[in-house]
């Protein structure tokens, strides 16, 4: 439980790194929600730093496969069927509410925004209480 | 050239941390939101992380006249507290809980092709048109502060 710890803090530390990187160079906010989902909004001004910053993450994703073998797993006990339509929950749902975790969990609370904390607060809300219900009905 | 070379950086930079955090392991997520199982609180501790060093840079940053590469910050203005935020933000986290992956591990799992990532991911982004759709937003939401 220890190394889990000190893992989640030293993770939590290099993704508030990367949104203060983002920030310093390109003066933009690292909301991973808003960065993909502006991408399938159409072309702006902002298409390329944001395809930039995808490509980035899926790069950094193939780097932890072999740096951190066992990093990525996929949910064991959740049918293709719930994964589908929990990726529609989540889809429209960050649009509407305007980020997820890391704009309004990270970025957002970083700098004091009182609808962040309140975005953050509903979807930590609904997220414990989805997982438990879907716990104790052996989803 | 240079905004695209950091923002890529600050992708892989953020891939990373979301790995070694543990974020990446659905299972671990679903673990930290059941609490009902065999919960593990440890991922609580991403925000303690992220948000510690961002709340502490983020201050020195926007100190700054302007970013490195841009010629303006664009943070969000504070808005109101809407219906919008609030409803979105419960479907989030309705969906978080279903399939343990949110926005940023989804994208990077998705590498993996393990087809829950794969699967997500496709669905993500269906759901993020159908709002596009339902809300006909203009393309850009960004606002300079």
């Amino acid at each position: 439980m220890i190394s889990a710890i000190m893992a989640a803090t030293a993770g939590g530390a290099l993704i508030g790194l990367a949104a203060t990187w983002l920030l310093l160079s390109n003066g933009k906010i690292a909301g991973v929600s808003g960065i993909y989902g502006g991408l399938l909004a159409g072309w702006n001004q902002d298409t390329q730093w944001k395809v930039a910053f995808v490509i980035g993450l899926v790069v950094g994703g193939a780097l932890l496969v072999n740096i951190l073998p066992g990093a990525i797993a996929a949910p064991d006990g959740r049918s293709l069927l719930l994964v589908a339509a929990a990726g529609v929950f989540v889809g429209f749902g960050t649009r509407l509410g305007n980020g997820c975790t890391s704009g309004h969990g990270i970025c957002g609370l970083s700098r004091y925004s009182l609808r962040s904390l309140v975005a953050t607060l509903t979807f930590m809300l609904t997220g414990f209480a989805t997982a438990t219900l879907l716990g104790v009905l052996g989803g | 050239m240079r905004r695209m070379g950091s923002s890529f950086a600050a992708g892989i930079l953020f891939a990373i941390g979301l790995g070694v955090s543990g974020m990446t392991d659905a299972n671990k997520v679903i673990s930290f939101l059941n609490l009902a199982g065999d919960w593990d609180p440890s991922l609580a501790f991403v925000m303690v992380g992220g948000i510690g060093v961002h709340m502490m840079f983020y201050r020195l940053v926007m100190r700054r006249p302007s970013p490195l590469f841009e010629a303006s910050f664009s943070v969000p203005a504070q808005g109101e507290i809407s219906p919008q935020l609030v409803s979105g933000a419960a479907l989030f986290g309705i969906g978080w809980g279903m399939g343990g992956f949110c926005p940023g591990p989804g994208l990077v799992s998705s590498v993996s092709l393990s087809s829950p990532a794969v699967v997500f991911v496709v669905f993500m982004s269906l759901g993020m048109m159908l709002h596009q759709v339902v809300a006909r937003k203009p393309a850009s939401t960004t606002r300079s502060a």
